[in-house]
């Protein structure tokens, strides 16, 4: 074991971290507020607003993220003079912005998907109340149906979170030097490919867990109803104890 | 671009790359299919540790699962490809061989996928097996069945009826995760698109025609899965 190489690596490695957050940071925020409008929309509109929506859904969920990393990055590089003439070639020229428009686009697909089964999920009762007590669309959206969505759908939305986080090593492809670029860049400078994958492995697996842990907080934060009240929990601790 | 020329770029015609873009089409359903496969034992086998392992084996399987699903695919490709292959220079070397040595890209792009899939299979039949009522199983016992027999007559067949949903995720997964082959030179349908792209200088009918492939592949498989989980319920009565 060579504790020396392992510090080096595992510091180069780190110096990749910001980006590869960036990254997923940028992505899941923008994507995370466009699958809600789409859900809302996939799950409410016309037919003829709900056919086009769900022909991108299915496009996004059904190819490989690779194919639309290449597709929005080289494949719109060949109509360079029209996209120059609308004055859009500085976002279409860099990777970075390729990528996280490509990561946005996907990762608004799914969460529509899984947000739409959110929305699914309000029993109607709740709906026909908040209608009863003469609520507007736009508030019975925000105090009802959203929030209970949102909860619903958190766990499948934690894991979209995770793949998106994986996901951003697709960057490393397109030249962006993100944890996943530094380790292929390391790996093919050393040929020390199992060093360098423990070190990216641990870097990747501690994000993730950071992740898993604040979506459990978050979690337990939006389900206090699910839970029997503080007193009761107190008494049944009493009589376990008896 | 106008219609005709893009037709006969991805044509069946002598200058089309109509078969090309078939056959990788082809490499990439024989690749995932080959991965699942593997993977169906790996997966099969780290739940059967995780389920009635000691605990060594349940904290390999366990670390096991972790990490392959929580770290990029395309890092657990690296690993293979540049591990495997810097173990194959220095086997070659012992035997005097000089320079590096590859491994071949077919038998690394397997077992990755592999690996990456019997990660997330064995979550799939761990949750399948707890999901068969305990009474079939004791029902089974106080027939006296020997193991194999319960095995093969009782837990598999329910086993399998509550793994399907599980399996048609993990081999969607698989299916796109394939792409990432590409990388080591593998020619399959991203590859071949690439090369396509790159040859022509017309990548965005090529990455189209790829993504468009890909489309096909996955509505048909999404197709069958359905309804093989159909035909797994036929016994079931719908409550």
């Amino acid at each position: 074991m060579d504790i020396a190489f392992f510090q080096d690596v595992f510091l180069r490695l780190l110096g990749g971290v910001p980006l590869t957050l960036q990254l997923a940071g940028i992505s899941l925020s923008i994507g995370f507020v466009l699958a809600v409008v789409l859900a809302i929309a996939l799950h409410n509109a016309s037919p003829l607003v709900v056919l086009p929506l769900r022909g991108y859904v299915a496009l996004f969920r059904g190819t490989p993220l690779l194919v639309q990393i290449f597709l929005i990055y080289y494949g719109l590089g060949q109509f360079r003079p029209s996209l120059q003439a609308m004055g859009v070639w500085w976002l279409f020229r860099e990777p970075y912005w390729c990528v996280i428009l490509a990561l946005t686009l996907n990762t608004a697909a799914y969460g529509a998907e899984i947000l739409r089964g959110g929305l699914q999920s309000v029993p109607a009762g709740q709906i026909e109340a908040a209608l009863a007590c003469g609520m507007s669309r736009g508030l019975l959206y925000r105090r009802i149906v959203l929030p209970l969505a949102f909860r619903q759908a958190l766990p499948a939305y934690g894991n979209e979170i995770i793949l998106m986080v994986k996901g951003t090593s697709l960057a490393s492809i397109v030249t962006l030097l993100e944890v996943t670029g530094i380790a292929h860049q390391i790996i093919s400078q050393t040929y020390r490919a199992i060093e360098v994958f423990i070190c990216a492995g641990a870097i990747y697996l501690i994000l993730n867990f950071a992740i898993t842990r604040a979506l459990a907080w978050l979690e337990h934060r939006l389900s206090p109803h699910l839970r029997p009240p503080p007193a009761a929990r107190s008494a049944t601790q009493k009589g376990e104890a008896a | 671009m106008d219609l005709p020329a893009f037709v006969s770029l991805l044509g069946f015609s002598e200058k089309g790359w109509g078969p090309a873009l078939l056959t990788a089409a082809g490499m990439t359903v024989l690749l995932s299919a080959s991965g699942v496969v593997l993977g169906a034992l790996f997966g099969g086998l780290a739940a059967f540790a995780r389920l009635k392992g000691g605990r060594l084996a349940r904290g390999t399987a366990d670390a096991y699962c972790t990490l392959f699903r929580g770290v990029p695919d395309l890092l657990t490709i690296y690993l293979l490809y540049f591990g495997g292959s810097s173990l194959l220079t220095a086997v070659g070397r012992f035997f005097g061989a000089q320079g590096f040595v590859g491994l071949p890209t077919f038998a690394t792009g397997v077992l990755a996928l592999a690996i990456i899939s019997g990660a997330y299979q064995a979550e799939v039949y761990r949750g399948a097996f707890l999901a068969i009522p305990a009474g079939q199983i004791e029902a089974a016992r106080a027939l006296a069945m020997p193991g194999p027999l319960m095995l093969r007559r009782i837990i598999l067949p329910q086993l399998l009826r509550y793994a399907i949903p599980g399996l048609g995720n993990v081999w969607q997964l698989i299916l796109k995760d394939s792409a990432l082959l590409s990388v080591i030179g593998l020619v399959e349908l991203m590859r071949q698109s690439q090369i396509g792209a790159g040859s022509t200088r017309q990548p965005f009918v090529f990455y189209i025609a790829a993504a468009v492939l890909y489309l096909v592949i996955t509505f048909i498989s999404g197709a069958l899965i359905r309804r093989a989980e159909k035909r797994s319920l036929r016994g079931v009565r719908r409550a």
